[in-house]
C-alpha cells in the first residue's frame, strides 16, 4: 500500500515524542539528525548501525583532520556568487540576496573558507538530468554558486527564490523551498552540508528531511530570517542566515590564513 | 529564525551549531569538479591510485555518493596550496588543477556502478599516526556525512601502533585498511551499513 502523508506525519510525531522523552529523562539536546531517521526512507539502508569510534582531537594536534584544504582567488570567479548572471538572459523568479556569517561554536568568524550552494529554479526544478519533476527548466538559471568567506566570515549570494517541489518519499510528498549549502571550516572535522529554508513555509510540518532534526530550536536554526536591510532597492529581497560549524577545530593558532 | 544567541551559561561552546541535512540527489551539477580525483601532480613518483565502491546495507552500490579525500604530502606536511578547483575567468568554467602543486584535497562522485577512483600522493605519517587519507562521505539518504580513514598497508608496525586502529576490534580493523591490488594501487570499499560496515569516526 502506498505510503501516505498521514503515515509519515505519524512517524514524525513518534520520533519527536521519543526525542522529547529522552531529553526529559536527561539526555542531551540533539543538534543534528539521527542518521537512521525512518520517515526519510532513503536513510534506512544508508546509515551505520555500529557506534562510531570517537577521536579526542585535543590529544593529538598532528591529526590531518585538524587542518583543511586551502581556497584562493583562482578557485572562484567574480560572479560565482551571483546566480542571476551566469547566462545571457535574466532568470525567471523573485530575486533574493542571501547573506550571513560563517562562525565556529565559539562565535569566531571563519575566514577564507569555501561556501557552495545549489538549488531548484523558481518553478521547483533542478538542472539535473535525473530530476523527474515535470516543471520547466529555465535556460537562464543553473542554480549553482560558490564564494569564499571574507575577513569577517561573511558570505553573500544573489539568486532566485527557489520553488518547492514534489519528491517520491511518499504519496504527495513536497519539499519546502530550500537552498543546499556545502561549507568548509578551519578543520576538516567541521565540514558541513546542510539546507537553508525560508521563513513561514507552509510545507514545514510535512517534510521528513527537515524533521530529521527532531529538536525544534535546532530546526529553527535552518530557517533564514527576512532582513529588510539586506533587500536591495528595486532589485531583490534580503535574507540573513548565519552558519555555525560544529566539530572540534584546532586552536586559535590555525586562524591565520 | 536564525538566532546566534549565547545560550550556554557555562561558556565555552557558546553558540549552537547549524544542523546537518542530506546532500540529496541533485548536487551533481554543483559539487563535483572535473578531474576531481586527480589530486597528484602529473608524473609524481609517489602517486597512488585509491578506488572502491560505496555500498548500502543491502550490498547495493550507491550511484549517488560523493567521496572527499584530504591527506598530507608524502613528507607528512599539510598541503597549503590553493587551486583544487581552478577556474577560467573568461568562460567561468573549470580549468582543473595545474598539475604541479599538491592541494591534498579531492572530491569524487561515484559513477553509475557506485565506483570512485582517485590518484593522489602517498600520505606521509604525522605524529604517532600511521599514514592515512582522511575521508568524508556524502550521499542521498545520509543525513549527516560520515568520516573514515584510508590506511595504506605495508608497514605493519606503524599500523599496529596507530592510536585509532589499535582501539578498533580485530574483526573490523580491516575495514580501515586498503587492499593493495598491485604496486601503488589500493582498493577501499565503503559499506555504510551491514555485515562489513566500515568503521566510521567521530571527532570530539
Amino acid at each position: 500500500m502506498a505510503l501516505t502523508q498521514h503515515d509519515i506525519d505519524e512517524e514524525i510525531a513518534a520520533e519527536r515524542d521519543a526525542y522529547e522523552q529522552r531529553v526529559a529523562a536527561g539526555a542531551p539536546v540533539e543538534h543534528h539528525p539521527d542518521r537512521g531517521y525512518a520517515p526519510y526512507r532513503s536513510s534506512v539502508l544508508r546509515h551505520p548501525q555500529q557506534p562510531p569510534v570517537g577521536i579526542d582531537v585535543t590529544r593529538d594536534p598532528e591529526l590531518v583532520e585538524l587542518s583543511s584544504p586551502a581556497w584562493g582567488d583562482r578557485d572562484i570567479t567574480e560572479i560565482d556568487n551571483d546566480l542571476t548572471r551566469q547566462h545571457d538572459g535574466e532568470p525567471i523568479g523573485e530575486r533574493i540576496t542571501v547573506e550571513g556569517r560563517l562562525l565556529d561554536r565559539d562565535g569566531r568568524p571563519v575566514r577564507g573558507q569555501l561556501v557552495e550552494i545549489w538549488q531548484a529554479n523558481s518553478a521547483g526544478r533542478y538542472a539535473h538530468q535525473r530530476e523527474q519533476h515535470d516543471a520547466p527548466l529555465d535556460p537562464n538559471f543553473t542554480g549553482a554558486g560558490r564564494t569564499i568567506t571574507d575577513d569577517h566570515g561573511f558570505y553573500r549570494f544573489t539568486t532566485i527564490q527557489p520553488g518547492p517541489y514534489p519528491w517520491r518519499n511518499h504519496t504527495n510528498a513536497w519539499r519546502p523551498a530550500h537552498i543546499h549549502f556545502s561549507v568548509f571550516g578551519r578543520s576538516f572535522t567541521q565540514r558541513l552540508v546542510t539546507q537553508m529554508y525560508f521563513p513561514n513555509d507552509p510545507l514545514f510540518p510535512y517534510d521528513p528531511i527537515l524533521h530529521s532534526v527532531t529538536d525544534q530550536a535546532a530546526r529553527d536554526r535552518l530557517v533564514a530570517a527576512y532582513d529588510h536591510s539586506l533587500s536591495v532597492p528595486e532589485f531583490s529581497l534580503g535574507y540573513r542566515w548565519d552558519i555555525v560549524l560544529d566539530g572540534p577545530s584546532a586552536t586559535w593558532m590555525e586562524e591565520g590564513r | 529564525m536564525t538566532d546566534i544567541a549565547m545560550t550556554d551559561p557555562a561558556g565555552g561552546r557558546a553558540v549552537l551549531p547549524t544542523p546537518s541535512q542530506t546532500v540529496g540527489p541533485f548536487y551533481g551539477y554543483a559539487l563535483p569538479v572535473p578531474d576531481g580525483g586527480n589530486i597528484a601532480p602529473v608524473g609524481h613518483p609517489d602517486t597512488v591510485t585509491v578506488h572502491g565502491h560505496v555500498y548500502d546495507g543491502k550490498g547495493d552500490p550507491l550511484p549517488d555518493a560523493l567521496v572527499e579525500l584530504w591527506g598530507p604530502a608524502p613528507d607528512g606536511s599539510v598541503p597549503t596550496a590553493t587551486g583544487s578547483m581552478r577556474r577560467d575567468p573568461a568562460s567561468g568554467g573549470f580549468v582543473g588543477r595545474n598539475g604541479l602543486e599538491f592541494t591534498g584535497w579531492g572530491r569524487i562522485q561515484t559513477d553509475a556502478d557506485g565506483h570512485w577512483v582517485a590518484r593522489t600522493l602517498r600520505p606521509g605519517a604525522r605524529g604517532a599516526n600511521a599514514p592515512y587519507l582522511a575521508v568524508c562521505v556524502f550521499a542521498r539518504g545520509l543525513l549527516v556525512h560520515l568520516f573514515t580513514r584510508i590506511y595504506l598497508p605495508g608497514d605493519d608496525a606503524a599500523l599496529a601502533a596507530d592510536p585509532v586502529l589499535s582501539r578498533v576490534g580485530e574483526g573490523r580493523r580491516s575495514t580501515l585498511i586498503a587492499e593493495e591490488q598491485s604496486p601503488a594501487t589500493y582498493r577501499f570499499d565503503i559499506h555504510l551499513q551491514g555485515e562489513n560496515e566500515t568503521v566510521f569516526l567521530e571527532y570530539r
